[in-house]
């Protein structure tokens, strides 16, 4: 039986088992910690750094959706250095590749867009990257659009872990990172693709979506991945 | 009491936060009273004049001609407004960005003409490598994103600015 700990987040009191990730104890007890990488059935990937929260007794911030819960730890959610610093990490990701809003297939279901409303983000910063990516329609029935990935992985994982499959990757390092399918071949030419669409579905922006739709008219049912997650008992 | 003089301006931008700002409506009559309508599209003025108290700027940076005339608005203007997706993004105009501005004129102008094919020089000011958004050239006192921003915020924005606070807009407006 796994040990029952006591924590604080934002001063409240809260009661976690031993392998809980801060983020899951905060989810759970109604405090909110934005993200973009994270998602409940999948396992934790870190990379978004939309989640990093303030530990008491460390200086550097920590991923709340990677970092295990420990007996007598103090959690800060909301602060005005961790707000800077997720403004910070959404600006990188406005800037670094072509995130055109207004004629996107997801505008008004997108969780990139969703949180930049949210946290008050108006305009970016920093200098934009204007990358020439290509977009791949060779699936009869979903697109990939890398100018809109922001590579949280969360369709690499969801077609490891849940579907079993394995056709996404992350090739490349840094600013050159991709999503490929299949070893870098067109995701319609991939041998291990079974066509289930649950990427698509999980895809927090307009990367990943079904052919067939108009500007605003993509939306996502990804809740689908954490139930299929529950059932088949792989997600706590 | 003075009236604010109020300054539009039209960039590399479809129009359509103009119409927006006109959508408005019947709040129109309100506003009217408050402000000297100075330079803009709606208006026949030529010359930027003196003395704005508020330039609104619709519009990417996308020709030479916009870099002028919007260092020219900060120079005459105290509060500078970029209004819509693409002043405070770049916006569609913008999606030219990563193909060079020699490509496009001769996909447009030379394999996507029929009859003469010329790329106009003449009258037209050049293009910039990137369409960019205004903040990158000059100091922007409000952002106001949107695609087109929605008519509410537009009249919250100006009823403000008019009162002489500037907008809070935190979670009121979004791109796109």
């Amino acid at each position: 039986m796994s040990e029952q700990i006591t924590m604080r987040i934002d001063g409240q009191v809260c009661t976690a088992k031993e392998g809980q990730t801060i983020i899951e104890v905060a989810q759970a007890n109604g405090r909110y910690i934005p993200s973009l990488c994270h998602m409940p059935g999948l396992s934790a990937d870190g990379c978004c750094r939309l989640c990093l929260v303030e530990v008491t007794g460390l200086n550097r911030l920590l991923p709340a959706c990677t970092t295990p819960v420990r007996n007598g730890m103090s959690v800060v959610t909301d602060s005005e250095r961790l707000n800077q610093n997720r403004l910070m990490a959404l600006e990188l990701l406005f800037s670094e590749r072509n995130h055109i809003c207004a004629v996107c297939v997801s505008n008004g279901h997108c969780e990139l867009q969703g949180l930049a409303q949210q946290l008050g983000l108006t305009h970016i910063h920093f200098t934009y990257n204007y990358p020439k990516l290509p977009v791949d329609v060779s699936h009869p029935r979903f697109v990939l659009d890398h100018n809109r990935c922001i590579l949280c992985a969360r369709c690499v994982r969801v077609c490891d872990e849940v579907e079993g499959a394995h056709v996404w990757d992350i090739a490349g390092r840094g600013i050159n990172s991709m999503l490929v399918s299949d070893l870098q071949r067109p995701w319609g030419e991939s041998q291990s693709c079974t066509s289930c669409g649950k990427c698509v579905q999980v895809c927090p922006t307009g990367a990943l979506v079904e052919k067939g739709h108009a500007v605003e008219e993509m939306t996502k049912r990804n809740a689908v991945v954490t139930q299929l997650a529950i059932k088949r008992g792989t997600h706590p | 009491m003075k009236k604010a003089r109020v300054a539009t301006m039209w960039l590399d931008a479809c129009s359509g936060c103009h119409m927006s700002f006109l959508d408005i409506d019947e709040a129109l009559l309100d506003v009217a009273p408050k402000i000297d309508l100075v330079y803009g599209p709606l208006v026949d003025a030529q010359e930027f004049p003196d003395d704005v108290d508020v330039c609104i700027i619709e519009g990417a940076i996308g020709n030479q001609d916009d870099v002028e005339r919007v260092k020219r608005a900060r120079e005459r203007s105290r509060i500078l407004v970029a209004l819509g997706d693409c002043a405070t993004t770049g916006n569609v105009p913008s999606m030219r960005n990563p193909i060079p501005v020699k490509t496009i004129l001769e996909r447009v102008y030379i394999e996507g003409a029929e009859g003469q094919k010329v790329i106009p020089t003449q009258g037209v000011p050049a293009l910039m490598r990137h369409a960019r958004p205004l903040h990158e050239l000059v100091k922007i006192d409000l952002h106001v994103p949107g695609c087109p921003p929605p008519a509410p915020a537009i009249l919250y924005v100006v009823s403000e600015l008019l009162a002489g606070r500037i907008p809070d807009l935190k979670s009121k407006v979004r791109f796109g």
